[in-house]
């Protein structure tokens, strides 16, 4: 194909919609689609926006699980089997899966988005996987039945109506204390991945994270989603430990849809 | 063998950064200058800040793309803070600002003015935001004389016009921003507006619907502007318009401009295509016998 046209919009319909969770809907499309985990899509609703997902399921239909938090996924959560949506894609750098035997995977949230499909290709690849997944209450856990197949889930609510009752943090490092692994994989609100972050360098493990960003075109023009230099687009939105270490804006500083430069937090 | 001279300015090599493109911050400034970029063009500044149009800002076909971003940034006063200190930089930064009316354009030029900034460039020529560019009127002879000379009065830094090759009378405009004192012309903005409709839903791409048309399927009419233009001015030209690979940039050379910007390649080859398009401009340079880069340009009216 060539290398303008690998970048237009393919377009599909929408063959199943799964409720995961009251606000968490799961959209198969009749798209077909490889692409690595931790690598993300465009979704194009047309007229209303474009906005970067993680692909829940890849190969001959793709699928993209979101969680409804303003106009964009609004629109999206009132489509019906068999309404039109685009993607194009896949863009970014996904994770590394090299030479894992024993892996953690952390995530919170709908940042499982992230982290579902890396899980099934580690288990496939013979790694033993550790899922921490924490969520605020026991009806936001989605996929268990996909995660229980492939890892050993450890899950954690903020009121205690599921699992460990804490932040996936103190039930991270209590795992940490008992196991050692060859790397650890995290995706989840920033401030949770600023302290995942400091207890991988706390207890020497390699790691990788998928990082979000305010994000315009996703092919590298806009500048919108940079992290320091890079930008998330194309060097990510997987970043290792050690880049993350080195950033300066990590857990600090985000771009508007002006440029803008914000704190993460307000100020 | 690549390196030239601009406007009195020293490049170490004459591929720029064009306006639009990885230009909202230092962040992204850095990151084009470890690509190899020869100088860095911010984007575009707005005495106040601009969100821009809502997204798809970008919409692809098989020749190139379409943008309207609309002329997002954080506006003067962020701009101001962000580009204060450009030491970080070991190549000409230069700054560039967008505005409805020349007065406007004055309070802008003034204050961009006091930075360190190589030179100052006005794109009078987008042709996808409302109030701005050609939607403005400000590609004219007219507009462009008012507003090149209000400018010219409030900067002695290299004030460099860019125009649109979508005009049947750029070539004139060009001419008039050059007699109303300006030191270089940058061409082109993106062509058109051009529109691309996804058919399975019937509605265009783009949520503005319209945007400048930019990649290879533009570069034949930019080397034609830039081959009339360089039998008319005297000013140096700065082509932009689907520059891939060095052989494009070449061939831009020797239709008479003397730099030459990329953008729309930076989604195709990434941020080090500066430095990819060099090594292919250098191999070329050696295996035709040109001792220096200067020497294509214009080779093509000989």
């Amino acid at each position: 194909m060539n290398e303008f046209a690998k970048h237009m919009i393919k377009t599909g319909r929408i063959t199943k919609i799964v409720e995961e969770a009251p606000n968490i809907k799961t959209f198969e499309l009749s798209i077909a689609m490889h692409a690595e985990p931790g690598q993300f899509v465009m979704a194009f609703l047309p007229q209303v926006g474009e906005r970067p997902f993680a692909l829940t399921q890849a190969g001959k239909k793709i699928a993209i699980t979101v969680k409804k938090r303003g106009p964009f996924t609004e629109k999206l959560f009132s489509l019906k089997e068999g309404s039109f949506l685009g993607i194009r894609g896949p863009y970014g750098k996904g994770f590394s899966l090299q030479n894992v035997g024993k892996a953690c995977l952390v995530a919170a949230g709908i940042g499982i988005a992230a982290l579902i499909r890396l899980a099934e290709e580690l288990a496939k690849e013979g790694a033993s996987v550790t899922l921490i997944f924490a969520c605020k209450s026991a009806n936001e856990i989605i996929f268990k039945e996909r995660l229980e197949k492939v890892a050993s889930l450890h899950i954690a609510t903020e009121d205690g109506s599921a699992g460990f009752k804490g932040d996936c943090i103190e039930l991270l490092e209590k795992v940490l204390k008992k196991q050692s692994y060859d790397k650890l994989y995290c995706c989840g609100p920033e401030a949770m991945m600023v302290s995942v972050l400091k207890l991988c360098e706390k207890y020497a493990i390699d790691a990788e994270f998928a990082v979000e960003r305010y994000m315009k075109c996703a092919v590298g023009l806009c500048g919108h989603c940079c992290l320091d230099e890079w930008l998330v687009c194309t060097d990510g939105p997987v970043f290792s430990k050690e880049q993350l270490l080195a950033s300066k804006e990590f857990g600090r500083i985000y771009y508007s849809k002006s440029g803008k430069r914000m704190r993460f937090g307000g100020d | 063998m690549l390196a030239i001279e601009l406007c009195g300015i020293k490049l170490k090599n004459p591929l720029i950064l064009a306006s639009g493109v990885l230009g909202l911050n230092k962040n992204n400034l850095l990151r084009a200058q470890k690509g190899g970029a020869g100088a860095l063009t911010i984007k575009s500044i707005s005495l106040e800040e601009r969100f821009g149009h809502e997204t798809p800002n970008v919409a692809f076909f098989e020749a190139g793309m379409l943008n309207a971003f609309g002329y997002c940034n954080p506006g003067l006063e962020e701009a101001l803070r962000e580009f204060a200190d450009l030491s970080c930089f070991s190549v000409p930064v230069i700054a560039s600002c967008t505005a409805s009316n020349a007065s406007d354009f004055v309070k802008l030029v003034s204050a961009l003015d006091k930075l360190d900034f190589a030179a100052i460039e006005l794109p009078l020529s987008c042709p996808h935001t409302p109030g701005h560019g050609l939607l403005a009127g400000q590609g004219t002879v007219e507009a462009t004389k008012e507003i090149v000379k209000a400018c010219r009065k409030k900067t002695k830094k290299p004030l460099w016009v860019k125009i649109n090759a979508s005009l049947p009378n750029a070539v004139d405009i060009a001419l008039a921003a050059e007699q109303a004192g300006a030191d270089a012309i940058t061409c082109s903005n993106t062509l058109g507006p051009g529109m691309v409709i996804n058919i399975a839903s019937a509605k265009p791409v783009l949520a503005f619907k319209v945007g400048g048309v930019s990649g290879p399927a533009i570069r034949p009419i930019i080397v034609r502007t830039i081959y009339d233009l360089y039998k008319r001015l005297k000013i140096p030209i700065i082509a932009l318009g689907g520059v891939l690979r060095g052989e494009h940039a070449i061939e831009m050379l020797m239709a008479g401009a003397s730099a030459v910007g990329i953008a729309t390649g930076i989604a195709i080859r990434g941020p080090d295509i500066f430095k990819k398009c060099c090594d292919e401009m250098s191999e070329w340079l050696k295996k035709h016998d040109y001792k220096s880069v200067t020497e294509l340009i214009g080779v093509a009216h000989e």
